[in-house]
């Protein structure tokens, strides 16, 4: 037999989290493997993302990390050479109602307080940058103009590739099947093919982080909540931003879309009440739900074809903010999980955060993150902008 | 500007229809009223509707069936499938060149609920499986929803002018499939529980057990069935080599709709690829409209298709290039030539083998693939579901039609109908009818020299009996319990009755009548003839062929009539030296000079074999990707977009299996690509409940 191999750092999950952070592991020099249970990279909840990318949160962490990532998007193509298809469109979240235009506007005080480049515009202003908002009833809304677009499966399929080239190995159709720790610390990794050895391992398994995390005895409060979303055929360029309506209908807490840089709309919801579990299976309601409401603030979009359907998993944790940090209980367990469905926006922030962790080099700023979103948080909180 | 339309057709009625101004480009041209807006293109000879957002190339007419978006056109503004919308007076129609530009809307729209409603049992497709499915359960009063995308019912049978194989008594052989469509539904009308909706393209099945159906074209509904029967037929496997999107080049059936059903000419010179009963029943069709056939290529060392299908187009005079395969569609904007080579034992192309011919299409005929994936989501989603026909299992439409009444026999006793189940009988015939061409046997012509009787030119064991059901004085007989068994005459040269009605009714227009009684040295040969009665007179010289479509020389026609129960067939008379009498089996309809190949062959540089033609993906791209390790399909498609498209992924994914197996990839190691909903296109203001708007200027 073999002998073991060794690893200073086992990813687990090459998504959206576990391909950049692999990325930047191997950039730090470490001798790095991921291990997924997908055939390839990006089959998880990866290609499931609809790409779009902001820091106009409401919590220091992800805004910190969100903006880190946006510099790593928009620069990609000049520092690496593909085409991630990042489109600079911004975000635009509307209101129609006085109770959107208050949330709206008290948040963007906590969100002007981190610097973050975004404005209310009165309907007029808006419409300028929307011409096709139904402008009936609308009373404006916040534009945020450097948040963005890029393709998810090209982006984690770059990283992936770049991470290869500096050495990290990419194992799939291997689902870890034991972490083995030995008096408190991680020694190894066991799937169906064999037993990695490592000091060091980051659960970056989405929606499949509770299980993961099972296998060393931790309940983590993760569970994915099941969002619908569709993408139409391509049609010349007619709408920049993200389009955001928070107001709640039944079926769904909000709903968004926007135009990617292929010409396609892509749109999703999020589900009201959340549709806990797995189950990825299309359902009858999706299509006449969002289409009415995406109608009604864009009557122009009647016209545009849709193209296919499909579901994808949020990994949701009690307060909507991600667990990230090393696990004080066993020594070389890393958290990066629970994203929330922001896992494509938050990887490479977190990616360049998690190999700061493995090797031990956090700055100041990092605390203020990891203490945000440490894993020994009280969870009571409740994420004001989803 | 030149008139691209069948005016005369053997078998298809012309009838006159008003005409209609429209304009393309600002051109003013003329169209007739319901027809199709690329039929109207066609017909004023404008094959190229517009060019590719990515890479510019020509965009033509590709599935012509509403399935890809290769044929969008600008019709008053907003992109539309020409192949699907009619043209309207005064239409305005520009190509669709780069991406479309959305049409603004002024208001919003009336938004309604989306209906829903729940029925016994929904059937997808009104082909000759569905048809027969649903009469089956009509029959017994239960409620039955026949959903079909088309404007009429009989799926691909509505483009078959020809006579139909397979069993009279089961199945309608021996007529037209264009008559057995109106005969299926004819009789579905008997059956008022039955409920149809033309025009209605089921778009998806969903996990809480609904189908999602576009009404009539312009209305979402959800029907909820307690048993689903999945009827929605074959679609055409496509090839890669080097121009293989070239306008010009398409599959077959997209040929038949153009021709049989929208009655234009899209072609003058055609050349097919795939010697399966499809390839060879279309180039028959071809010469029927008029369209010349400048060849025929199979990569077997013998054609897969019945072997009458086969001989009836070498005699017509279609060159039949077996152990062949296409190397390149060449042309700038339009197929103007194709390239074929020999192939070796591994289907390699042979160098030194090529050669050019000059046609203007090319037509892709390689083989059928069910479209099942309704009934695969439809198990995974644990509904009652069965399926039939070409979505069950690819074999010919007789089979179709059996398959769906058996399933409709089966439907009824899942529902709890007492029927008896399926009798074995019925188990055993549609096994026969799904079979695939058995042996053949080197022909045997009887020794006669007097008398009358009948020659039959079918060698090959089918299922096929309309000839013994023909001869009233029962002296054809195919063996009831096995009609896959060769005719067999059984009676002299004096007990034939010279009705003729085998002559005019075998499908395979392989019967000929030879009768010695006037002229023992020069007797007289009736011959089956499908084409349109001012093509041949009395006095015209013909060239006659034997079976297998040899010369045997040219000989003067001493009449042409039809009998009673002709049904469009004629009967050709020539009158024969005793010495090849028997040994006649056809008439030449197209001159040699037609097929002959170019003095040299067209090489063809450019590496343009697209796998996914909505994305423009080329096989290239994909091989390198498979070299450097890639095994997951899905992988594959989010690096090139290769199935990403219009399409969705209809064409190419059974091409990028093929260079999967080309590049020694077994296919355990391929990891399949997820599918997903929805079937097709369809505007976002249709799922919102929209209400069609009035027609305004």
């Amino acid at each position: 037999m073999n002998p073991t191999p060794h690893y200073d750092v086992i990813v687990i999950g090459a998504g959206s989290v576990g391909a950049p952070a692999a990325f930047y592991l191997a950039q730090a020099g470490l001798k790095t493997l991921v291990l997924e249970s997908a055939a390839s990279v990006g089959q998880g909840s990866n290609k499931k993302a609809i790409g779009g990318i902001r820091a106009t949160h409401s919590d220091p962490a992800k805004i910190q990390l969100c903006l880190r990532s946006i510099e790593i998007f928009s620069t990609w193509q000049e520092t690496f050479g593909e085409d991630i298809e990042w489109y600079e469109g911004g975000y635009v979240y509307v209101a129609y109602r006085p109770r959107e235009e208050k949330i709206l506007k008290d948040l963007l005080v906590t969100q002007k307080s981190f610097g973050l480049n975004i404005n209310w515009l009165p309907a007029p202003e808006l419409l300028k940058i929307i011409p096709d908002l139904n402008p009936r009833e609308l009373i404006g809304g916040t534009f945020s103009p450097q948040d963005g677009s890029a393709s998810p499966l090209l982006a984690v399929h770059a990283f992936y590739r770049h991470a290869v080239q500096l050495g990290a190995e990419f194992r799939y159709n291997e689902p870890v099947t034991e972490i083995i720790v030995e008096s408190g610390q991680v020694k190894a990794v066991r799937t169906p093919a064999g037993v990695y050895s490592t000091r060091c391992v980051i659960n970056a398994a989405g929606p499949w982080a509770q299980q993961v995390g099972q296998l060393t005895g931790l309940d983590l409060p993760v569970r994915p909540d099941s969002h619908e979303s569709a993408i139409t055929e391509a049609v010349a360029r007619f709408l920049h931003p993200m389009v955001v309506d928070i107001r709640p209908a039944p079926g769904s807490s909000n709903y968004y879309f926007y135009q990617h840089i292929t010409g396609q709309i892509v749109f999703c919801i999020t589900p009201s009440p959340n549709i806990w579990g797995y189950d990825c299976d299309e359902t009858s309601d999706f299509l006449p739900m969002v289409s009415k409401r995406m109608l009604q603030i864009m009557p122009r979009l009647a016209n545009i074809r849709v193209r296919r359907t499909w579901r994808g998993l949020y990994p949701m944790t009690p307060d909507g903010a991600p667990i990230v940090g090393r696990v004080k209980e066993i020594q070389g367990l890393v958290l990066a999980v629970g994203m929330c469905g922001q896992g494509f926006m938050l990887g490479p922030g977190l990616g360049e955060l998690l190999a700061r962790i493995v090797t031990d080099s956090l700055n100041p700023q990092d605390q203020i993150i990891l203490d945000t979103l440490s894993p020994y948080r009280n969870f009571t909180g409740q994420e004001l902008l989803k | 500007m030149a008139d691209y339309r069948i005016q005369q057709h053997p078998i298809l009625p012309v009838s006159p229809r008003q005409s209609i101004q429209f304009y393309w480009q600002d051109q003013s041209l003329e169209a007739l009223e319901g027809e199709t807006i690329s039929a109207a293109l066609f017909a004023n000879g404008i094959r190229i509707f517009g060019h590719h957002p990515k890479d510019g190339t020509p965009q033509g007419i590709f599935c012509a069936n509403g399935q890809c978006a290769q044929c969008m056109v600008i019709a008053n503004g907003k992109p539309v499938k020409s192949c699907m919308e009619l043209i309207a007076p005064e239409m305005r129609l520009q190509p669709a060149d780069g991406l479309p530009t959305l049409p603004e809307t002024s208001s919003l729209p009336l938004m309604l609920p989306v209906e829903e409603m729940e029925v016994p049992v929904l059937i997808i497709g009104g082909g000759p499986a569905g048809l027969s499915a649903a009469a089956e359960l009509g029959k017994m009063g239960i409620h039955v929803l026949l959903v079909d995308d088309k404007h009429r019912l009989g799926g691909k049978l509505v483009l078959q002018t020809h006579r139909f194989f397979g069993s009279t008594s089961a199945v309608y052989a021996g007529t037209r499939g264009i008559d057995i469509a109106t005969r299926l539904e004819k009789d579905l009308r008997k059956y008022p529980p039955v409920e149809v909706w033309l025009k209605s393209t089921a778009l998806a099945v969903f996990s809480d057990q609904k189908v999602g159906i576009l009404r009539n074209g312009e209305e979402y509904v959800l029907v909820k069935p307690q048993i689903l029967l999945v009827a929605s037929g074959a679609r055409e496997k496509f090839l890669a080599f080097k121009g293989n999107t070239l306008p010009g080049v398409y599959g077959a059936g997209a040929f038949q709709t153009l021709v049989n059903r929208d009655l234009v000419r899209p072609a003058e010179r055609l050349f097919i690829v795939g010697g399966g009963n499809v390839g060879l029943i279309a180039g028959y069709h071809a010469l029927q409209a008029g369209i010349g056939v400048v060849g025929l290529v199979e990569a077997l060392k013998e054609c897969g298709g019945y072997k009458v299908h086969k001989d009836k187009l070498a005699r017509m005079g279609v060159p039949i290039y077996t152990s062949h395969t296409i190397l390149s569609a060449n042309g700038e904007d339009y197929v103007q030539s194709v390239t074929i080579a020999a192939v070796d034992e591994h289907f390699k192309p042979i160098p030194g083998t090529e050669k050019s011919f000059a046609c203007d299409s090319i037509l892709i005929a390689v083989g059928l693939d069910p479209v099942d994936e309704f009934y695969h989501k439809a198990r995974q989603f644990g509904f009652n579901v069965f399926s039939a026909g070409d979505a069950e299992e690819i074999a010919e439409a007789s089979a179709a039609i059996f398959s769906g009444k058996i399933k409709g026999r089966e439907i009824a006793s899942s529902l709890g109908y007492k029927t008896g189940g399926v009798p074995a009988s019925w188990v055993r015939t549609g096994e026969i009818l799904k079979s695939k061409p058995g042996e053949t046997f080197s022909e045997e012509l009887p020794e006669i020299s007097n008398g009358v009787m009948p020659i039959i030119h079918c060698t090959q064991e089918i299922p096929c009996n309309p000839c013994a059901a023909l001869c009233d004085r029962g002296l054809i007989v195919v063996d009831d319990s096995d009609i896959r068994q060769v005719p067999t005459f059984i009676g002299n040269q004096y007990c034939c009755g010279y009705c003729e009605m085998c002559v005019a009714g075998c499908p395979g227009l392989a019967i000929t009548l030879v009768d010695y009684r006037s002229n023992s040295d020069m007797p007289v040969v009736s011959i089956p003839y499908e084409f349109t009665r001012k093509s041949i007179t009395a006095k015209d010289t013909v060239t006659v062929l034997d079976t297998e479509g040899n010369d045997l020389g040219q000989l003067d026609v001493v009449g042409v009539h039809a009998i009673p129960t002709s049904d469009r067939t004629l009967i050709v008379q020539v009158q024969a030296p005793k010495a090849i009498a028997r040994q006649i089996a056809g008439l030449r309809i197209q001159e040699p000079a037609l097929t002959q190949p170019l003095d040299e062959y067209v090489e063809h540089i450019e590496d343009d074999t697209i796998v996914c033609r909505c994305e423009r993906v080329t096989a290239r791209e994909i091989r390198q990707l498979i070299r450097a390790g890639y095994r997951d399909v899905n992988e594959l498609k989010t690096v090139t977009r290769a199935g990403m498209g219009s399409c969705g992924a209809k064409t190419c994914t059974t091409i990028i299996e093929r260079l999967f197996r080309e590049e020694g990839i077994a296919s355990t190691e391929i990891t399949a690509p997820t599918r997903r909903p929805i079937f097709m296109e369809v505007p976002l203001g249709i799922f919102a409940g929209q209400q069609a708007e009035e027609e305004k200027e």
